[in-house]
């Protein structure tokens, strides 16, 4: 720790940023207001799958950065899981060097644009910003110029590729090309490796590409993330599922000498509650998959999606947003959002709930379903649902809802999206008995260098390890692992 | 890519297709399944391994035309690339010596049901085959059946081959005649349904193989889940193969309609476009 702080004093004191500091007073700075987002007409977003947020103008940017006075001791970098440096990249924006803000990005995060986009930043770096923590105000908007930065180099069509180093020719297997996959073969292709990552579905990208909405994080975003990674020599490999068509064994036969595991999340979560098996409700990863990764909505493809008028959205997480958002641009006259807790307890981002109102997605929070009703063809077309209350705090430390007897009621639904979460995936478990797993079925591992506790040459990380997290949570992890992996490999060639 | 190797039409319906699919062919065993996809805009579906060699490298699929996605592939000929294929997916049938087998197989089914039969028959059992099928022309493999089976019984609803009625009669004259200690169903949902129906009268331990619909194949989408013993069950990561006696066929019947007018309509307007463009 100490190492860095040093190098981020050295960082700080040289000369450009020095100009930068005194270039304007710091009382100056912080008299100015936090910078609005703009965003597409919420009444008409919510019929197409144009993306929301419109970024920042190159003037709305350099204002913003001015904010940031370049505190001695960043404390917004604690709140970052891949420990961007962030005055740095803020105060290259301020500079008007947008690709110089790009590259700093790039040092230690390899989907910036991802990242700008979905990180919780409210929860993490904004939350540790000396204008949060210090004078109460709204935080730097870190997101939206981390966004800003990444999009800038997007479009100038200036990308930089991140320096590799020679190449050493040992084979390295990651499975899964979802963020904790993405973030850990980049690393591992700067340390100079053969990365060949193994992806399951027909498209590179996991959760991005699958999960995620394009009207969040369009996919063209991600592909020029992903093009970055071929260019730095990263093979990809989709249809490949490892366990399934080759073993563990049978590539390390092939030369493979250690693997990642970002297999992400499996098995998605239902309530076990009667009638859930009916036609018309869905997990969200169904949901999101038929309409995201298959494009079921598009009459021109041939995956079908049923989305009916009236869609009830179980839960309150990012995918539950995303899920009733995308029921709404589908054509429904009612999206709800069905929640047991209140608003304070959700787990979706502040933006996502925000820019779900606009859009017109009701929310009856305080429910709760318990049963579900079809048609004589098995096609759902009601549920019970119970009124809830808050009572005392649970062991996660949100107060624990409480049902309320007698306030049943039936709601009248066509369609409904159970997004309650999601159980790891449990291919690579299977295939590998002697990893050490949880009851839950997680992968356990050292929380440094991300090495399972059983087989040295398996590295985990994301939603298999954490059982469910977020993208820049699972691209730390990533991040962690590429060293753990490097260090493993270096020490072996030392030992032989 | 996976490049069609060969392509026998076994009826006007139903055809063989053998594909490149070296990996694939060197890790799967009976029962497993791959997934397929054709052209970029195609949509993703399962398809059970009828058969695999390993040394050429080769996976055998038999394919009937019931919608667009069978249509589109069978439409392919020798030399044309399946866009997408992967697996092996799902477990493994549990083969082992238990005495005598009873494998019943309906309309295609009676294509992932081959390698069962082979298997337990090297693995040492007595092996009696029931083949069902609506008319003679749509009775499939029946040579390769005879080759790993100890007897082989035909049934068609319209008795032009071998008996006539439906696949339970053929079963109940085997149960009735000797012990059978265990029996693996595969066909459509409703076949599988009474032929479960039929064994669990005799208490004989019984296998399904159930072809639910599928998105992603691996666990993720929950498409495939049907209720087995009172609990839910993901074909595709628990399965395909079930404990016949426990699966609620009528649920699996019910989901798998979930997409059938939609279905309907997509195929109407692709046997239209088709006709058009040719």
């Amino acid at each position: 720790m100490e190492n860095i702080a040093e190098y981020l004093k050295a960082e700080r004191s040289q000369e450009w940023r020095d100009e930068v500091r005194k270039s304007m007073k710091t009382k100056l700075r912080l008299e100015k207001v936090r910078v609005q987002m703009s965003e597409e007409d919420p009444n008409v977003r919510n019929t197409n799958n144009i993306e929301v947020n419109t970024g920042l103008s190159v003037e709305e940017a350099v204002l913003e950065a001015q904010r940031c006075i370049d505190c001695p001791t960043p404390t917004c970098m604690t709140g970052c899981p891949v420990g961007i440096n962030i005055p740095k990249f803020v105060k290259k924006i301020e500079t008007e060097d947008f690709l110089g803000a790009a590259a700093v990005l790039k040092d230690t995060n390899g989907l910036p644009a991802v990242c700008g986009r979905v990180c919780p930043q409210e929860k993490q770096c904004e939350a540790q910003c000396f204008y949060t923590i210090k004078l109460g105000k709204p935080a730097v908007a870190i997101g939206h110029l981390e966004r800003f930065a990444a999009d800038f180099e997007q479009k100038s069509g200036q990308i930089a590729i991140p320096e590799v180093a020679k190449s050493n020719k040992i084979k390295l297997g990651v499975v899964g090309s979802g963020p904790a996959g993405l973030a850990a073969s980049g690393d591992l292709a700067k340390f100079g490796y053969d990365v060949t990552v193994f992806e399951a579905l027909h498209e590179i990208g996991g959760v991005l590409k699958y999960g995620i909405p394009e009207f969040r994080l369009p996919n063209d975003v991600v592909d020029v993330e992903i093009e970055s990674l071929k260019q730095m020599g990263v093979k990809f490999r989709t249809n490949f599922i490892v366990g399934k068509t080759a073993s563990f064994e049978d590539l390390k036969e092939d030369g493979f000498k250690a693997f990642f595991v970002g297999s992400g999340a499996g098995l998605p979560r239902f309530m076990n509650i009667p009638g859930e098996n009916y036609n018309g409700i869905f997990s969200s990863n169904e949901y999101l998959t038929r309409v995201n990764l298959m494009n079921a909505a598009n009459p021109e493809y041939d995956t079908p999606v049923h989305s009916g008028k009236l869609v009830a959205v179980i839960g309150g997480g990012n995918t539950a947003m995303d899920s009733v958002r995308t029921a709404k641009r589908l054509g429904a006259d009612r999206s709800m959002i069905i929640y047991r807790r209140s608003e304070a307890e959700m787990p979706a981002r502040l933006e996502e709930v925000k820019h779900a109102k606009e859009e017109g997605i009701e929310f009856m929070n305080l429910h709760n379903p318990l049963e579900y009703y079809a048609d004589d063809k098995g096609m759902v077309k009601s549920m019970k649902v119970q009124k809830m209350e808050l009572g005392e705090p649970d062991s996660s430390g949100r107060r624990r809802p409480i049902a309320i007897e007698g306030s049943e009621f039936i709601l009248e639904v066509d369609t409904v999206v159970v997004s309650v979460g999601v159980s790891p995936n449990p291919i690579v478990p299977a295939a590998l008995p002697k990893l050490e797993i949880t009851d839950w079925g997680t992968i356990v591992v050292d929380k440094d260098t991300m090495q399972s506790t059983t087989i040295p040459e398996i590295f985990a990380g994301g939603d298999i390890v954490r059982g469910g997290a977020t993208v820049i949570l699972a691209m730390g992890d990533g991040r962690k692992a590429a060293a753990g992996m490097h260090k493993y490999i270096q020490e072996k060639i030392k030992a032989n | 890519m996976s490049k069609i190797l060969e392509k026998e039409y076994f009826s006007k319906n139903v055809a063989k297709i053998v594909l490149d699919a070296p990996e694939i062919a060197k890790s799967r065993k009976p029962g497993h399944f791959v997934i397929i996809k054709i052209g970029d805009k195609g949509e993703r579906i399962p398809l059970t391994i009828a058969s695999s060699d390993p040394e050429k490298g080769t996976v055998t699929l038999v394919v009937q035309k019931v919608g667009v996605t069978s249509d589109k592939l069978l439409a392919l000929e020798v030399g044309d690339e399946v866009t997408d294929v992967v697996g092996p997916l799902g477990e493994a049938t549990h083969i082992e010596n238990v005495g005598t087998v009873l494998c019943a197989g309906g309309g295609v089914g009676v294509a992932p049901l081959l390698p069962i039969v082979e298997g337990f028959k090297k693995a040492g059992n007595r092996v009696i085959t029931v083949l069902a099928a609506r008319s003679k022309d749509l009775v499939i493999l029946e040579e390769q059946m005879r080759e790993f089976s100890d007897e082989v019984i035909i049934m068609t609803d319209d008795g032009t081959y071998g008996k006539k009625g439906l696949v339970t009669l053929g079963m109940e004259e085997v149960i009735q005649r000797e012990k059978v200690n265990l029996s693996v169903v595969i066909g459509p949902a409703i076949m599988m349904k009474f032929a479960a129906l039929t064994t669990k009268k005799y208490n004989i331990k019984t296998y399904a193989s159930l072809n639910t619909i599928m998105v992603d194949g691996t666990g993720m989408c929950g498409a495939c889940r049907v209720e087995v013993g009172g609990k839910t069950k993901f074909v595709c990561v628990d399965g395909p193969e079930f404990n016949a006696h426990e699966v609620d066929f009528d649920q699996m019947l019910m989901r798998l309609g979930a997409y059938k007018d939609q279905e309907y309509a997509a195929y109407q307007k692709y046997l239209e476009t088709e006709e058009t463009v040719a």
